[in-house]
């Protein structure tokens, strides 16, 4: 199969931007309720990365899992959760997906195959390397995706799992959030290798390397991986090169230590200005793009409606789900 | 009834759940030769040396709907896996609002006496229990251990099961027919009225030594084994401590915020029991140092039969509190 076929249709690609510009616009709004005091803790955006979790849940069943990190909203809408219970969650209702117990950094909904935002770096490696080891028992043909980030691929968990994982052929494909920057650290200072996919050939497995930015090429590589992993060859390391618009948290007095010029730069290579502009270059008409926007602000503004009517969790509640009965 | 030993009777409850139940699967860095030889290398895993991927793989095959054990061998190598228990482990139902359910049993040993050092002798549970949402066993016979981890991997709760270093070749009666062990509830290893011996692990089989010995000087010794650390038959603790008025705990952990400390707490925090004592609570435990080398050292650092007689003695020379 030559890379062409494998390239998105016209009606995956908005599918695609609708998804995209809903993870946007969730978080922006996530954000502005994280300030005004109805969001608590900590928010992790993932603006400026939705191509790539977009473009690899585009190249998943419902029956595949995956697993996410601390910037995890975008991988839980991209693997279609519901924005009302993810709302009420970040706004801490008893609604939400963890009932109020888990917050921005560990939503999970089994049922669709989200296995969970985790707040640990390199966290979610070796459990979705578990659920990649229960699909091979169980001989179901389910793919496991870990999504993590630069910082994790300088982690034990990271080279543990993908050793496991190759050696026994798992159906696992890895992909490597390359964001450039770990908090204020940048990855050319911890990262000894120009690209993470470089260190998949040590582990005798594919290493991919995609424009994470350009979500038809993180699709197709995707699907490509997917594929290799369905079809009992074995994991594959995506590394989607990215960057964060925005700082590592929402906090007001988070620093930031990029270069100005840099995240200039990056904004320029905006995936869902990118991808807006093709789309209307192949016919997608302003109106049909108004309407989406207009269909994703309803739909958003559902989910904050909801989140702010839900109850809170009772204080008794507290004490339960400590332990499966 | 026959008699197996306490490292044959885990065994022999794998393979009996691995028969009853084919989403049980067991993950080691040495696979077990009879387990293996019976249910082949997809369900007895050789790994790379990797517990701290194991024991994350191990949540994330249970939250995809199979039953794994992991066996960490040494509880030493359970430390590389810390935060695969402390931060996913522990605490994944919870966080997650308890939509999915994690059915996990690591296993590991624990003690010393094997002449190993420091690395290779801890008794570290206190550590593990001090966290929410595991289940810890500490089971101190075989029969126990058999019938405890039966239940361990039925149970849809990530359990831990640590077995001491030197009940591994002890014998005891395993009858052949099917049996499991509920969690919190403690057993009576011997009936007694002047004091209560709260043992854990291989310091029941002493303390046992240590009641017959106390026998021979007028002095009747209870001996309770708590056989689950999490959850803990704090009732029937504090139930033999109303009825003897005295208390002493062994343990082959070091005191320090051990489960002695909690046992002690937990009795003296309840009136009745409190009011029930006659003495101050004693406990025996291994000093608090890292397990040295040396024989010679490493017997004068942990509690045996005599300690814990002695103990018993001390508690009952204290003189009575006044009413």
């Amino acid at each position: 199969m030559s890379q062409s076929n494998l390239k998105p249709t016209f009606e995956q690609q908005c599918e695609m931007l609708r998804q995209m510009q809903t993870i946007r616009r969730f978080e922006e709004r996530a954000s502005d309720d994280f300030v005004n005091g109805n969001i608590h803790g900590v928010v992790h955006c993932y603006i400026g990365e939705e191509a790539v979790a977009v473009g690899v849940c585009g190249a998943l069943d419902t029956d595949d899992q995956i697993i996410s990190t601390h910037r995890g909203h975008g991988h839980c809408i991209a693997k279609g959760a519901d924005l009302n219970r993810m709302m009420a969650e970040l706004y801490g209702r008893a609604t939400g997906y963890c009932k109020g117990k888990g917050g921005s950094m560990h939503i999970a909904d089994f049922d669709i195959g989200m296995l969970g935002a985790n707040g640990i770096v390199a966290g979610g490696l070796s459990i979705i390397t578990g659920a990649a080891l229960a699909n091979q028992l169980k001989g179901n043909d389910r793919v496991a995706v870990a999504f993590f980030g630069d910082g994790a691929s300088n982690a034990g968990p990271f080279h543990e799992s993908i050793n496991i994982a190759a050696q026994w052929k798992l159906p696992i494909v890895y992909v490597c959030e390359n964001n450039l920057w770990a908090v204020n650290t940048p990855a050319s200072a911890t990262v000894p290798v120009t690209d993470v996919a470089a260190r998949a050939p040590g582990y005798g497995i594919p290493g991919v390397i995609v424009d994470g930015n350009d979500v038809s090429a993180v699709y197709e590589a995707a699907v490509t991986a997917v594929a290799r992993a369905r079809a009992g060859d074995g994991p594959t390391l995506i590394e989607a090169k990215t960057y964060r618009h925005r700082r590592h948290t929402e906090r007001p007095s988070q620093p930031d230590a990029r270069p100005e010029e840099e995240v200039r730069a990056w904004m320029d290579k905006d995936p869902i200005a990118a991808l807006t502009n093709q789309l209307r270059q192949q016919g997608l008409d302003a109106k049909a793009l108004a309407e989406m926007e207009a269909e994703i602000e309803a739909a958003l503004d559902a989910a904050v409606e909801f989140a702010a009517a839900s109850p809170l969790p009772t204080p008794e509640s507290a004490l339960e789900d400590v332990y499966a009965a | 009834m026959r008699e197996i030993t306490y490292a044959a009777a885990s065994l022999e409850a794998f393979a009996e759940e691995m028969r009853r139940d084919p989403t049980v699967f067991h993950m080691s860095t040495d696979a077990p030769g009879g387990l293996l030889k019976e249910f082949g290398p997809e369900r007895i895993r050789a790994t790379p040396i990797a517990e701290g991927a194991l024991t994350g793989m191990a949540i994330g095959a249970a939250g995809a709907g199979m039953r794994p054990i992991v066996d960490w061998r040494a509880v030493t190598f359970a430390f590389v896996a810390m935060d695969q228990v402390v931060n996913q482990a522990s605490k994944i139902h919870y966080m997650f609002g308890g939509q999915a359910r994690f059915p996990i049993l690591y296993r590991a040993n624990v003690g010393g006496g094997t002449r190993r050092a420091a690395q290779h002798s801890q008794s570290p549970y206190s550590m593990f229990v001090n966290l929410s949402g595991l289940k810890i066993l500490l089971p101190s016979t075989p029969y126990d251990l058999k019938g405890l981890v039966k239940s361990a991997i039925r149970d849809d709760n990530p359990v831990i099961s640590f077995e001491s270093e030197r009940l591994l070749e002890t014998t005891g009666p395993v009858p052949e027919e099917e049996y499991t062990l509920p969690f919190g509830v403690a057993d009576i290893k011997r009936s007694g009225s002047d004091v209560t011996i709260v043992a854990l692990a291989w310091l029941v089989s002493e303390s046992l030594a240590a009641a017959e010995t106390l026998a021979g000087e007028g002095i009747s010794a209870e001996v309770l084994d708590p056989r689950t650390l999490v959850p803990l038959d704090v009732e029937a603790i504090r139930q033999s401590v109303r009825k003897t008025g005295h208390l002493v705990i062994a343990d082959e952990a070091g005191p320090t915020a051990g489960v002695s400390a909690e046992i002690a707490a937990l009795v003296t925090e309840d009136p009745d029991t409190f009011a029930a004592l006659k003495a101050p609570v004693k406990r025996v435990c291994a000093l608090q140092v890292p397990i040295p080398y040396a024989p010679s050292l490493e017997d004068h650092v942990f509690p045996d039969r005599s300690k814990i007689a002695d103990g018993v003695r001390e508690v009952l020379r204290s003189p009575s509190r006044a009413a």
